[in-house]
């Protein structure tokens, strides 16, 4: 993917007001046109999936980091981790601190974890939330997260930001219950986006697992077929961003938090993920920096 | 085609088949990653049947590795190299006698 045309489109989105930029790569404002896609976006989503019968949760962009611990996302994700620290020391450790920040000294070694982490894609918090209401119900769950994201990635390209919004819908029950969830999301989701006037290809997808550890974890996920990935052209046409992801955990989360279906089994679950920015560029990408001069058609779905 | 990769190799023991069966066996059994007991495995069960998960897999690996002192190449880190006994057992017996991934 070339660069010139990740910073030309970012470029060009700055100049139109759209990105706010904040002197660090992948981390931008946006502007009041930006969110109103955004959310005329998010309002159609909750139409497309109205008939599920979701559970709406809304969390902070920050998980317990017990949860986070336990989550094994750094035994597959260490290099993406953010973790919230802060300065917990007294006076004479305060007077250290600030003699540091003068003299341009390394002073975050005053720094120390708190129990606060980034959250790395929304349905984090869902899980032990559910596992602690104990066995699911007949019908297993559907839960509405709608969160940002943190995701250390720095990069020119403004379609991999570092804080992000994922809204999504995420199904815990039986291994069939969550295989339909899955499938009939991979239709609605190409729909969706059709519907929007944008080029889709619907592709299957492995996650940025770590190391060598990694590869093979990204190769089970492909030989499983676990995670697809509705991709748009953004700022190439040999690599297209993903802008939605269809994963089917099978009992990893289910595991982890010991969530049972009615029957005693263990809880499969899978989601579906909106990427909120990656959407909105695509949708400037294609029909222009200006929402007003978008095709009527387009403009329909959204606007209504 | 697993049988034929086995037959190929030709300079190992019955001995030394044994040893590393039970190698492999101790490996399994002292990690709690199978929610069986691994006596009960025949060598051509499902490992990911028996409890194994994608993590635990990894982490066979690793071990295999350490134990062996191998190191598997990239196109041997897969999910069915590690679905058996047996797939482990060809897969280490082709790593020691350099003929990865035949």
């Amino acid at each position: 993917m070339s660069t010139e045309t990740q910073t030309a489109f970012r470029d060009a989105l700055v100049a139109h007001g759209l990105l706010i930029p904040m002197g660090v790569d992948g981390l931008y404002g946006r502007s009041g046109v930006f969110e109103d896609v955004v959310e005329r976006f998010d309002a159609l989503i909750t139409q497309w999936g109205k008939d599920d019968g979701a559970e709406v949760m809304r969390f902070p962009p920050a998980l317990n980091r017990r949860h986070f611990e336990k989550s094994e996302y750094l035994n597959s994700f260490p290099q993406l981790a953010g973790t919230i620290h802060s300065f917990e020391g007294n006076e004479r450790d305060h007077q250290t601190l600030l003699q540091k920040l003068h003299d341009g000294e390394d002073w975050t070694g005053m720094q120390r974890p708190t129990d606060v982490v980034l959250t790395p894609a929304a349905c984090y918090p869902v899980y032990p939330t559910i596992a602690a209401r104990g066995v699911l119900p007949e019908r297993g769950r559907v839960v509405d997260v709608y969160s940002t994201c943190f995701r250390h990635e720095p990069s020119l390209d403004p379609a991999r930001m570092q804080l992000f919004r994922m809204r999504e819908y995420v199904r815990i029950g039986t291994p069939n219950q969550v295989m339909s969830f899955r499938r009939s999301w991979l239709e609605r989701g190409k729909l969706l986006m059709e519907s929007l006037g944008v080029p889709v290809a619907i592709d299957l997808a492995n996650d940025p697992f770590f190391g060598r550890a990694g590869r093979m974890l990204a190769a089970n996920q492909r030989d499983q077929g676990l995670k697809f990935e509705l991709l748009i052209p953004i700022t190439s046409a040999e690599k297209p961003t993903a802008c939605l992801s269809f994963n089917y955990h099978q009992d990893h989360f289910g595991l982890l938090w010991d969530i049972r279906t009615a029957d005693g089994e263990l809880a499969h679950t899978a989601c579906v993920g909106f990427g909120m920015e990656r959407v909105a560029l695509a949708l400037f990408r294609h029909h222009g920096f200006d929402p007003a001069d978008w095709p009527q058609a387009v403009r329909a779905v959204l606007w209504g | 085609m697993r049988a034929t990769a086995w037959t190929a190799l030709g300079d190992e023991t019955a001995e030394d088949v044994a040893s590393m069966d039970t190698t492999i066996r101790e490996i399994l059994a002292d990690s709690g990653w199978l929610a069986v007991d691994v006596a009960a495995l025949s060598d051509g069960d499902d490992l990911y049947a028996a409890g194994l998960t994608s993590h635990g897999s990894v982490n066979l690996m690793l071990a295999l590795e350490e134990r062996f002192d191998i190191e598997f190449p990239e196109q041997l880190l897969r999910r069915r190299t590690f679905e058996s006994i047996a797939a482990i057992r060809e897969a280490v017996t082709g790593l020691r006698n350099g003929t990865a991934g035949a």
